[in-house]
């Protein structure tokens, strides 16, 4: 359990990953792999080095040892041109959107497009931006706006429509719920959900947000002592008894969690009959 | 990888789209040209012979088929649910209003520049009411004076800028007295290069090329890390403590800057004075003696204080420019930018204007 056995073609598959800043080790001989098809939780206490992980597989952070394979591909050694058709197999969600400032929404969402495909015709690109911008619950009328004028949860959706302009295999989330309010984060983990359905996603998520753990993800890779110490679905990681994944799943927030998701399923339960 | 995208026409059935291959952005190449191009009359789109389809592929089908009236038929469930996904995502999206004419943007170009040149104006001294308000509330309850940042700001505003204003004034006092020399040769009168280094440094050179040097180097700083603090709402922050960010972020970097600019420029001046004399001493064989000695006789104390009267208020006007411009940021990081450019841009046209006024003031004053 503790150690990855899946021997499937992983989409992502780290293995004996070190980081480290100056003195202090973020990662140590770290491994994980991403089946394709699901939501892959990644969960940790403020500091294990989630969004390290994160910037490790995709190329932001120079690693010090351990290889990262992307699409079964080297992800590390690549030449520029091979790092770039990765690179259109995959889209970022930034924590906080990472929007450029100077473009308004529908641009953002077609720099990608422009940048990878620059034969497009602007009408297309227009189009395109459009239902990208309808399809992560945004009103039309955000398109022609500027990342300033937006709130937080729309910064997000509009930074979920630009990661998702290629049409991507792959899509990582850094705390995509973070900083929303419960009916926005609700609704963004059925987007969720809905995309990867619909476009068959694979899909990284970083969260603190045990209500998206339990709604969404397929599987929960828990990150502590500068590893990954567990991965599997929920019920399998409380059958652990590491202190912190007893903590974190079964604290008063984890229990809130559990019981607000029975709650919904026997209210559709009596809805459904 | 897979067949690019393709499709073939067949007549059948009041016409039919036979779609191939993989629809996706990657092997789409031509297709939207192509399905522009189809004039014959269509009235259903097959897409069983398709390998894969993405969200692209399936929004240029449903706009053919939106736009020819066609049924699209022979998707997969899995190709269907993306497909019914995209099309209900099709709603028209607003793009930005077209432009005015030329004419008419002109206009309201030069309409806005004037009423923003008066808003600016007024928020400057607005602002500079702000900072008189806190130095009269600092002086009534000194304990609230911020000794320690004051004293820093005295570091980074005056300290560290000699070396660079140092450099700056020897150059300059060298370049007036060798061009002041070339041109007075031709009246035998090369001995009033000193007049010339003399007066002109201590009584304009040297506190104006210092001043536009601290806007440089002080005034957009300012800008920047106020501005930097407004965005990530330190400022806010600052104001729901109790801390009045006028106090304690404006006025240690106004009084910084207001006693920093008057010893700057003294010492530019002396400094270019200096240059001045290596050079007359070289080219034009008049020993340093002699040099200080002529010095003394023909640049009045008058000049002097000229300089010195100048240079606090350049420095108030350099650091209330730059505080001001920074507590304006709101937005995005591009307003930091911008703000700090318009901030050395006034410092420096505001400092140059007062420049004349006071030139005019002393002239009638009987100081020249």
């Amino acid at each position: 359990m503790t150690a990855p056995t899946f021997d499937g073609n992983a989409i992502i598959r780290v293995r004996g990953l070190s980081n480290s800043f100056g003195e202090q080790v973020v990662h140590e001989d770290l491994d994980l792999d991403v089946r394709p098809g699901e939501i892959l939780g990644v969960v940790g206490g403020s500091g294990t080095g989630k969004s390290v992980l994160m910037r490790s597989i995709i190329g932001l952070q120079q690693v010090d040892t351990g290889t990262v394979e992307v699409f079964g591909e080297d992800a590390l050694n690549v030449d520029e041109a091979e790092a770039i058709d990765m690179r259109k197999r995959w889209g970022v969600l930034f924590q906080g959107g990472a929007l450029f400032s100077t473009l308004t929404v529908a641009e953002n969402v077609q720099v990608p497009l422009k940048e990878f495909y620059p034969k497009l015709d602007q009408a297309l690109l227009d189009e395109i931006a459009a239902y990208k911008v309808v399809m992560t619950g945004l009103q039309p009328s955000a398109g022609p706006k500027y990342p300033a004028e937006l709130s937080g949860g729309m910064k997000k959706r509009a930074g979920l429509a630009r990661s998702l302009a290629l049409d991507p295999e792959l899509l990582f989330l850094d705390e995509p719920t973070a900083g929303l309010d419960p009916i926005g984060a609700a609704a963004f983990d059925e987007l969720t959900l809905s995309l990867q359905r619909t476009l068959g996603l694979t899909v990284f998520l970083i969260t603190h947000d045990l209500d998206t753990l339990y709604a969404i993800c397929d599987r929960v890779a828990v990150l502590a002592d500068k590893r990954v110490i567990a991965v599997g679905t929920i019920d399998e990681l409380l059958a652990l008894d590491h202190p912190w994944i007893q903590e974190y799943f079964n604290g008063p927030r984890g229990r809130a969690a559990v019981s607000s998701v029975e709650r919904v399923k026997t209210r559709s339960d009596a809805g459904g009959a | 990888m897979s067949a690019p995208a393709d499709f073939q026409h067949d007549a059948a059935n009041g016409g039919t789209l036979r779609f191939s291959g993989n629809l996706s952005l990657r092997s789409i190449g031509d297709l939207p040209e192509r399905l522009a191009a189809v004039s014959e009359p269509v009235a259903g789109l097959d897409m069983a012979g398709i390998d894969r389809i993405d969200t692209v592929g399936a929004w240029l089908i449903h706009r053919f088929a939106r736009d020819h009236g066609a049924r699209v038929s022979g998707l997969n469930p899995d190709s269907q649910h993306l497909f019914d996904q995209v099309a209900q995502a099709d709603e028209p999206i607003e793009m930005p209003s077209a432009p005015y004419g030329t004419f008419k943007r002109l206009l309201a170009e030069i309409g806005g520049a004037v009423i923003q040149a008066f808003q600016t104006l007024h928020g400057l001294l607005g602002f500079m009411g702000a900072t008189a308000m806190a130095f009269g509330a600092v002086i009534l309850n000194p304990r609230r004076f911020r000794f320690h940042a004051t004293v820093h700001r005295f570091e980074v505003v005056g300290v560290s800028a000699l070396g660079i204003i140092g450099l700056m004034s020897f150059l300059i006092g060298i370049v007036i007295a060798q061009q002041g020399a070339v041109q007075l040769r031709q009246f035998g009168a090369e001995v009033f290069t000193i007049n010339l280094v003399g007066r002109i440094t201590l009584r304009e050179l040297g506190i104006l090329m210092t001043a536009i040097m601290v806007a440089g180097r002080s005034g957009s700083a300012f800008a920047a890390q106020l501005g930097t603090m407004k965005l990530t709402e330190e400022i806010d922050a600052m104001r729901t403590i109790g801390v009045n960010p006028m106090e304690a972020l404006v006025l240690p970097r106004v009084i910084a800057a207001v006693l920093m600019l008057p010893l700057l420029g003294f010492y530019a001046s002396v400094v270019a004075i200096i240059g001045g004399g290596l050079l007359c001493w070289i080219s034009l064989d008049i020993p340093p003696v002699t040099f200080v000695q002529r010095l003394r006789e023909v640049v009045p104390i008058t000049d002097l204080y000229v300089g010195l009267v100048k240079a606090p208020v350049f420095g108030a006007i350099i650091a209330i420019a730059g505080c001001y411009q920074g507590m304006q940021v709101e937005g995005d990081a591009e307003q930091v930018g911008t703000r700090t450019t318009t901030a050395v841009v006034q410092a420096i046209f505001l400092v140059i204007v007062l420049d004349a006024f006071f030139a005019v003031f002393f002239t009638n004053v009987g100081w020249n």
